[in-house]
């Protein structure tokens, strides 16, 4: 770890050197380690130190921007001279209107010693119990284990200096067999609160259960939906709709539907940064505090992500704590959702369910049309058709297309016990129960 | 350089390693956007650092830092030593190398006019004149332009004798118009010349010269608007033709991802998926018509894929993937033709045809494609439509997924045209397509000629745990495809 001391020593040397009218620092500072396995051996294990520094000068109403990871004076000195030449020799930016001044920024905590402290053996002693539960069951195991620190920091010329470590550990596991494949994964800020065999085991009996899959012709079926594919709601309305840049650019669902129902009225979606039962993050990449915002309430649209920049287009609205690095063309980012559970478990679900699918997981989802959220992507690791109350049979893959706020008003049950799962490759995290919807268009079919 | 190379071979050694490498590397980006007449987005941006791969009782180990320091070099040695060890707790084989390889050289793309030469004034012009084009028709709601380039400067050592330096330019440029209906709730959008951004290319500034952004923008925004009203993709089965963008997308969704070695033995089982292309059907699978040649060739000029030599030291080579329809190749490491000859004996190549990439200095290298193509054929674009009876013309991805085998496949594209008695008819938006990969490259009965044939860049690749991302080229030509389900919407 760099530490809170040293970062602040590199912030503050770069705003004491900088002549820009504003000024912002923000440091990320990485120390990470993953092992991954496939055919139940560890074939890659790496780690990583890393400390990126990100100077942002605003002259006037021109921005520059340059980063480094080289922490030497000059080298930070040569970044901060880049992005002042950048932002002298660029026109003026009339939608920026200033840096965020300091604010106060809530305490969480978000950091677990075991995790920061993890060693390869203890990670390859994770990955090895998956391994040889994998032997042991005569399947062939693969995935991957990370352990890592984060620190992040802003600072900048108006006062504004936060800092926030924190901790990860995520495992994953794919399990096969000749014709048949099971999914696992688990996230937790302590990488003690792993249960590494758990994880294995319902990955393999996932697997197991999948063998000897028959082809099912497509078409349209009621679904119940376990939390890793429901994660992709998350994921897609996120891409398509909830930040402030899609709202304003006319591109999002939401357009002419803030205070309407747009899905079924249980379903509550909202950003919580501060949430323990996330991964809490306190402030985002301008050092504003996190907001909570509900974005689908009770099945009402009720708003979007900002950062300054894209709050700044609008009359009285102010950052929520959403912006990513400088600079960000991508918008502001929901990094912490929260799927609201409801009262059903996945038996409940199969005992309703008098002809459907089955769906562990989705695989390459990708936006057909954005503005109803239609997305195409393949079911993966273990699709199983359910009749008269039972799975009776394992199905070959299929490709879906389905709008999913269409499919969000199809609501039958929603699961009792919601899922924290890691997103956007470690950088997010989302909580997500399990759907059972009344309808689900599958379009195609694969081999296997 | 070579004091640190050395210094962090010889402690591996020292330490028990059997093989060693180091790669140190150093890679500056600029990235310029401008979106709606402002610089959205204007950064110079720098990394640098080493990453230390050794084999140490027959098991990978891998550490990195951004600090070059002696002292660090031998931390992160010690540390990719423990971290092999600890891999080597649960192994079930020793890693095998092959032959040992030892090249000493410098590589460098060759370019005529330095992007770093250019100034941020000329480069913000440029954009702010593509910008004004794109929003000179009413309707496009966001114009979007950008720049993109890339240097990396690397070093390569191993512990069998390679020292190896290459400079890699990159040069990318692109404009995007995004065209909203209010009433309808529709949005549409174009892009030139590719989507998702920008073309990119191993080359200068020479490459945004010749894109010629600002000449292209205001048809882009017309087509985009024009969009807004056009019909719908009818759905059913006919003659599709893939214009060569969109052509690029699906040889590396379908070709190029299947034929990474990896995929195939399982080690990106847990992420990217594997491979329908298994070593038995090496030599004798039918993967397409018989005018379907392709190759994964990193000698290129031009290409994201090219190179001196990848990141094992394995000199850029020209593999043929398809031959006349049967497939005939893979992308390869020096661990996986190992593998390979243990299944395939000496039907398989004697080395590894050089498809290791690394993403930067903090990421182990992997199997990644160099420059996957689909070779030209006879015909040309005018002849091709008019032999098309009835048909539909699609163009520049929109939306791209397929399964985790890399069979089942449904693609989008931003434009579509009806083909009717031979001539391109009107235009029909929210075209989608669909198919099983040998069946699809099995329906392919005709290929544009050399004319038409360029090599697009992919810099978006995503692959491996930790993520890792790729920047690959793809030639094509444009073709025809019998009997394709079109017109999936849901």
């Amino acid at each position: 770890m760099v530490g809170e001391q040293r970062i602040r020593a590199i912030s503050d040397g770069i705003l004491a050197l900088s002549s820009a009218d504003q000024t912002e620092v923000v440091v990320l500072a990485n120390d990470s380690a993953l092992t991954r396995f496939a055919n139940s051996t560890i074939h890659q294990n790496v780690a990583e130190t890393d400390c990126e520094v990100r100077i942002r000068v605003v002259l006037g109403q021109r921005i520059g921007v340059a980063t480094t990871n080289n922490l030497e004076e000059v080298a930070l000195a040569e970044a901060l001279n880049k992005a002042l030449a950048i932002a002298r020799l660029q026109p003026e930016n009339p939608d920026f209107q200033s840096l965020p001044g300091p604010l106060p920024i809530p305490e969480v905590r978000s950091f677990s010693e075991a995790t920061a402290h993890c060693t390869p053996e203890t990670r390859a002693r994770g990955a090895g119990a998956i391994c040889l539960l994998a032997r042991e069951a005569g399947v062939v195991a693969s995935g991957a284990l990370t352990t890592g620190v984060l620190e992040i920091a802003v600072a900048n010329s108006l006062g504004t200096f936060a800092y926030f470590a924190t901790t990860q550990a995520d495992v994953n596991t794919v399990i096969m067999s000749d014709d048949s494949a099971g999914y696992a994964e688990a996230l937790a800020l302590d990488v003690n609160h792993l249960d590494f065999e758990a994880v294995g085991r319902e990955a393999i009996e996932k697997c197991q259960r999948s063998r000897g899959p028959r082809p099912l012709e497509p078409g349209e079926y009621p679904v119940i939906l376990e939390p890793y594919a429901v994660q992709d709601f998350l994921q897609m309305m996120t891409y398509t709709g909830f930040s402030a840049v899609a709202l304003q650019e006319g591109r999002s669902f939401m357009v002419g539907k803030i205070g309407q129902p747009i899905v079924d009225e249980r379903i509550s979606i909202w950003d919580d940064g501060l949430d323990p039962d996330g991964l809490p993050l306190p402030f985002d990449f301008e050092g504003v505090p996190k907001q909570r915002v509900d974005l689908i309430d009770k099945g009402v649209a009720r708003g979007v992500v900002y950062d300054s920049y894209r709050a700044g287009k609008e009359e009285g609205r102010r950052s929520t704590g959403h912006a990513l690095p400088a600079p960000n063309t991508f918008g502001p980012f929901p990094l912490n959702l929260f799927f609201a559970g409801g009262d059903a478990s996945l038996d409940d679900m199969i005992r309703s369910t008098e002809r459907g699918l089955y769906v562990t997981r989705f695989h390459y989802t990708r936006p057909v049309e954005p503005k109803q959220v239609i997305v195409t992507g393949m079911t993966r690791d273990g699709t199983f058709l359910i009749e008269k109350g039972e799975i009776t049979y394992p199905v070959k893959n299929l490709r879906f297309t389905q709008g999913y706020l269409e499919a969000l008003n199809h609501v039958e049950r929603i699961g009792r016990e919601p899922r924290l799962l890691s997103a956007m490759g470690g950088l997010a995290c989302q909580r997500v129960p399990a759907l059972q919807l009344s309808r689900f268009r599958f379009t195609g079919a694969t081999e296997f | 350089l070579k004091e640190f190379t050395d210094r962090a071979l010889n402690l591996a050694q020292v330490r028990g390693a059997t093989y060693a490498d180091i790669r140190i590397v150093r890679r500056q980006t600029q990235n310029i956007t401008v979106k709606n007449g402002v610089v959205e987005g204007l950064s110079d941006n720098e990394s640098q650092g080493f990453g230390v791969r050794v084999v140490v009782d027959g098991a990978w180990g891998f550490a990195s830092s951004a600090h070059l320091a002696p002292e660090e070099v031998d931390r992160v040695t010690a540390l990719a030593v423990q971290i092999a060890g600890a891999s080597a707790l649960f192994r079930t084989g020793h890693v095998r190398l092959g032959p040992a390889i030892s090249h000493v050289g410098t590589f460098r793309t060759p370019v005529q006019i330095d992007p770093w030469e250019v100034s941020l004034a000329e480069k913000t012009g440029l954009l702010l004149q593509a910008d004004e084009g794109l929003r000179a028709t009413p309707g496009v709601r966001v114009a979007s332009s950008s720049l993109a380039f890339w240097r990396e400067n690397k070093t390569f050592a191993n512990s069998e004798g390679a020292f190896l330096e290459q400079e890699i330019v990159e040069t990318g440029g692109g404009i995007e118009a995004t065209a909203v209906d209010p009433e309808r709730g529709e949005v549409q959008k174009r892009s030139y010349p590719n989507s998702f951004g920008r073309d990119q290319r191993q080359e200068g500034w020479e490459a945004i010269l010749a894109m010629d952004l600002p000449s292209h923008a205001p048809r882009i925004g017309e087509e985009a608007v024009a969009l807004l009203r056009a019909d719908p993709c009818p759905s059913g089965v006919t003659t599709l033709i893939l214009g060569p963008t969109q052509l690029a997308l699906q040889v590396h969704e379908s070709c190029g991802h299947p034929i990474e070695l990896d995929r195939v033995f399982g080690t990106e089982a847990s992420y990217a998926g594997t491979s329908f292309l298994t070593p038995e059907k090496y030599g004798s699978f039918r993967y397409g018509s018989e005018i379907v040649n392709m190759t994964a060739d990193a000698t290129i000029p031009g290409g994201l894929g090219t190179f001196g030599w990848d990141d094992e030291g394995v000199p850029a080579q020209r593999v043929p993937i398809v031959r006349e329809g049967v497939f005939c190749g893979y992308l390869s490491s020096r661990e996986t033709i190992e593998q390979l000859r243990e299944i395939l004996g000496d039907r398989a190549p004697q080395a590894s045809g050089g498809a290791m990439r690394a993403d930067g200095w903090n990421r182990i290298p992997i199997i990644r494609m160099t420059n996957v193509n689909l070779e030209p054929g006879t015909w040309t674009f005018d002849d091709l439509v008019a032999d098309t009876e009835d048909g539909i013309y699609m163009e520049m991805n929109k939306s791209w997924s397929i399964d985790d085998k890399r069979l089942n496949f449904q693609f989008g594209t931003e434009v579509a045209y009806e083909i009717k008695g031979g001539k391109m008819g009107r235009l029909l938006k929210n075209a989608t397509y669909t198919g099983l990969t040998p069946q699809f490259w099995g329906s392919c009965d005709a290929i544009c000629n050399a004319d038409h044939w360029q090599v697009w860049g992919t810099p978006n690749c995503g692959k491996g745990q930790p993520g890792q991302v790729a920047h690959t080229g793809h030639g094509t030509a444009p073709a025809r495809f019998r009997n394709v389900q079109v017109g999936v919407i849901g």
